[in-house]
């Protein structure tokens, strides 16, 4: 089947959700009602539109004040989900701006539909580590350690890029462990480490760092084999494609990668 | 065993109103409960069979109190001996007639097969063998009425009580029921307490009439007594009789300031007087002669009234007279119409107000 | 027939069916045989008919004398009852499934004394994926009940009770067959709503093929990667639901 004409067909459909979402969005910001605000000098103002992977929330809402700052009128508008829900929105019409997204398969989706404006580009990688109750009570220093008796250990479903990261970093290890429960994405595991629900979840490291009050990330070296890719890139159908250009350079700035650094992302 | 199966004062205060009647009933006596709506009959009712409890009083029955306030007497309804056929009969829409009738003694822990046959034995006697596996709604009011009066009798109680127990039933149905009605309820040998605002199922049903009247008893005694000698407008009404209360000296009884009427009977202090309405004649003139006791009315009121025309007339008294068509067409009785009225002391009734 | 009436009724019955048949519309046909005797597809069915069977027995034994008493009995507080009733209506049943978890969890309110004492853990077992449906089911049953309860004629209790019959014996001989259509139509509301039960069940039992996965689990999951997938694990919901739906509804909720 050609998603292409599915696209376009529903178009209109979704534009009209996401334009009602927006519009709430605006508001609270005080929108002017400009769609876009881009001059020939290449200074940038209006909204831009950003959909991004859920763990890039707290970095990318820095990183977009920031932005905002260094581009006066400009305006930053996040939305945020799972990294395959927001390519699905992409590849259905959803007027979106810039991409960014928490694995390449997703990337693959948007530029495969041909909504993407040139290539994407990596922009920060992620890694998993063993989140354990802050403190690490039982002393979980490896892999090995969760497949004991006894020990719940709750992982990201196999269909979600985390669930995937850790069925690579488990067969890397050698070792056979079964989880009571497979999470639909990585804040679900980490919320049933922080309930106590489970003694261990294989998340990411910025999760760690983000929930550091309840939660402790161990380290493990398998997590190298199953390092996570985050591609970002300018959409072609963007309301606002000097915004959306604009965005995605100063993502690969030095102060937006030092904010990044700090979430616990590595460079590329 | 006593002579009163039942006795029972039943007490019940519901806000401003208050139900204080005492009731004895002997065992195969058959007692109607008779009054107009809001009298309190049917809470009396209720209070007996435990759905109401009393505020004060007692329900003794067979010698065993099942009410009573003072003591902390309570047995709750499903252990009392009773049957009670309520007015709409609430038949179990989802229970056959046979398993309506059965749903007593199985209750009263008689096995399936026995309760049953029990069951199909009452069933017989109200003549419906055929209706059997039929449900409530497949049955007519006749047919319900009589499941509902077997279905009380089949745990043969002590005390069978009956909520207007023809009133749904339409005229035609209502005579063959209350006939039939009337054998079932002699043949109960427990106590049987009916209640009822038609004066002829009472007559027709009941060995005494207990007359209730605002929470009160007003009349007691049985048929003929009763409707003799009424002591209310509202049985006076009932059995159809002009009723008067006043003072007698000899055979005079004063009803009103203007008015004394003579009396074949001979009585002194407080007094009813009653008279049929086609006792009363009416007249165009002062009628001369004989001892007849006349004053003069205006008619307030003419219809049709069995073959005759019932005239109501105001006066010293407010009285109803029943004449022939003829004269009331001679007289040309219209509303306002002055008239001469006169009844006969032989056509009187005259009774000691008090005892 | 007013047109301001039909109108908009044409409109809504449009606006409900239209995405049923957007998905029959999408449906790959051609490979759907194989996709319907996937095994993960039909082990997610039968967990989740299980489930919601599970929970619905469950509401039943909870949820009727429940109805019962806010029917029939008259106490202090019976409004402030019958309004947490209800909270699981309105409650998101993520929130649901948490507060379920501070419950019953291991670190919960009752959970840690229940594996302490008798060894019993709740969350990641089909278990408690039938606590997590029943949650939000039991309202529907509770709701449906006690209006019957209330609809129906309490004189008939009299009645039964004048026979002889105990409160218990007139609640099972008398009372529940006469509430028999609105508990018939309370229970399959119910067990609609457990069997598509999601956001409590994921919270509160998480997510594993065989033993906590049901088919909006399942679904969830599919519209990851594979949307063709959760279309068909969608439909076999679908048409179980609704063929199960009419067969009781012509059984049991068509009253004369």
């Amino acid at each position: 089947m050609n998603a292409g004409t599915v696209a376009r067909s529903r178009r209109t459909a979704v534009a009209v959700l996401v334009a009602a979402g927006l519009a709430v969005a605006g508001c609270g910001a005080g929108g002017d009602g400009r769609a876009t605000g881009s001059g020939g000098d290449g200074r940038v103002t209006g909204p831009v539109t950003v959909f991004a992977a859920a763990s890039l929330t707290e970095s990318f809402t820095r990183i977009g004040k920031d932005f905002e700052a260094a581009n006066p009128g400009s305006r930053l508008t996040l939305n945020v989900a799972g990294s395959s829900a927001l390519a699905n929105q992409i590849t259905q019409g959803a007027p979106a701006d810039v991409f960014a997204s928490a694995a390449p398969a997703n990337m693959t989706t948007v530029v495969e539909a041909g909504d993407a404006d040139g290539a994407p580009s990596v922009f920060a990688r992620n890694q998993l580590v063993i989140a354990v109750p802050r403190g690490n009570p039982t002393a979980v220093a490896g892999l090995a350690d969760l497949t004991g008796p006894g020990v719940k250990v709750a992982l990201c479903a196999s269909q979600v890029p985390c669930g995937a990261a850790a069925r690579t970093a488990l067969d890397a290890a050698g070792v056979a462990l079964t989880p009571v429960t497979l999470e639909r994405d990585v804040k679900g595991a980490l919320a049933k480490v922080k309930l106590g629900e489970v003694d261990a979840a294989l998340v990411y490291r910025t999760d760690t760092r983000e929930a550091s009050a309840d939660v402790t990330g161990v380290e493990f070296p398998e997590s190298a084999r199953a390092v996570n890719d985050y591609p970002i890139v300018a959409l072609k159908d963007a309301p606002n494609p000097n915004g959306a250009r604009a965005f995605v350079a100063y993502v690969r700035s030095a102060p937006a990668q030092a904010v990044l650094a700090e979430a616990g992302f590595q460079a590329p | 065993m006593s002579d009163r199966l039942l006795d029972a004062r039943l007490v019940v205060d519901r806000g401003v109103f208050r139900l204080d009647v005492p009731l004895r009933v002997a065992p195969g006596e058959v007692v109607a409960l008779l009054g107009p709506n809001g009298a309190g009959k049917t809470t009396a009712l209720r209070a007996l069979a435990g759905l109401h409890p009393l505020t004060d009083g007692h329900v003794t029955l067979d010698d065993v109190d099942l009410d009573r306030p003072a003591t902390g007497g309570w047995v709750p309804t499903e252990r009392r001996s009773i049957g009670v056929v309520f007015q709409d009969y609430l038949l179990f829409p989802h229970l056959s007639a046979l398993d309506n009738v059965a749903f007593g003694p199985r209750r009263h822990g008689v096995e399936r097969r026995a309760a049953r046959a029990t069951a199909r034995e009452w069933l017989g006697r109200v003549g419906l063998d055929a209706q059997a596996q039929r449900k409530p709604r497949q049955l007519s009011g006749g047919q319900a009425q009589r499941v509902a009066l077997a279905r009380a009798l089949a745990v043969a109680p002590s005390l069978l009580l009956l909520d207007e127990p023809l009133a749904a039933l339409d005229a035609r149905t209502r005579l063959d029921t209350r006939a039939e009605l009337h054998r079932h309820l002699s043949a109960h040998a427990g106590a049987t307490v009916l209640v009822t605002h038609d004066p002829l199922d009472a007559l027709a049903l009941a060995d005494r009439l207990v007359i209730v009247e605002g929470g009160r008893v007003v009349q007691e005694g049985d048929g003929p007594s009763v409707t003799a000698r009424p002591r209310t407008d509202y049985v006076a009404r009932l059995v159809g009789l002009n009723l008067y209360r006043g003072r007698a000296d000899g055979h005079g009884v004063r009803v009103s300031p203007e008015l004394t009427l003579t009396v074949a009977d001979r009585l002194d202090g407080e007094a009813f007087v009653a008279f049929r309405p086609a006792a009363v004649a009416l007249h165009p003139a002062r009628p001369e002669g004989s001892p007849r006791n006349t004053w003069a009315g205006t008619v307030t009121g003419v219809q049709r009234h069995g073959d005759n025309v019932r005239v109501q007339l105001d006066g010293p008294i407010g009285v109803a007279a029943d004449v022939t068509p003829a004269a009331a067409a001679q007289l040309r009785l219209i509303p306002g119409q002055r008239v001469w009225v006169a009844v006969k002391a032989t056509e009187t009734h005259a009774y000691p107000a008090t005892g | 027939m007013p047109a301001a009436l039909v109108i908009p009724a044409g409109l809504g019955l449009l606006f409900l069916v239209l995405p049923l048949a957007g998905l029959l519309i999408r449906t790959p046909w051609t490979t759907l045989p194989e996709r319907l005797t996937e095994p993960g597809a039909l082990t997610a069915l039968r967990l989740s008919v299980q489930t919601a069977t599970l929970a619905t027995a469950l509401c039943l034994l909870l949820g009727v004398p429940l109805a019962w008493v806010l029917a029939r009995i008259e106490f202090p507080g019976r409004r402030l009852v019958r309004a947490l009733v209800t909270v699981p209506l309105v409650l998101p049943p993520v929130v649901g499934g948490v507060a379920l978890l501070l419950v019953f969890g291991r670190r919960g309110l009752l959970g840690g004394w229940l594996d302490s004492t008798f060894g019993i853990t709740l969350p990641f077992t089909t278990t408690g994926v039938v606590l997590a449906e029943a949650f939000v089911a039991m309202p529907f049953l509770v709701i449906a009940v006690e209006g019957a309860l209330r609809a129906a004629d309490h004189r008939f209790e009299e009645a039964a009770a004048t026979l002889g019959a105990s409160r218990w014996t007139t609640f099972t001989h008398v009372t529940l067959p006469l509430v028999a259509p609105g508990l018939a139509a309370g229970a399959v509301l119910c067990w609609a709503r457990a069997l598509g039960e999601f956001g409590a069940t994921i919270t509160f039992a998480g997510n594993y093929p065989g033993r906590t996965q049901t088919m909006p689990l399942a679904v969830y999951l599919a519209l990851e990667t594979d949307l063709e997938s959760a279309i068909v694990l969608s439909l076999v919901l679908l048409v179980v639901s609704v063929g199960i739906l009419v067969a009781l509804r012509d059984r049991w909720m068509t009253t004369a």
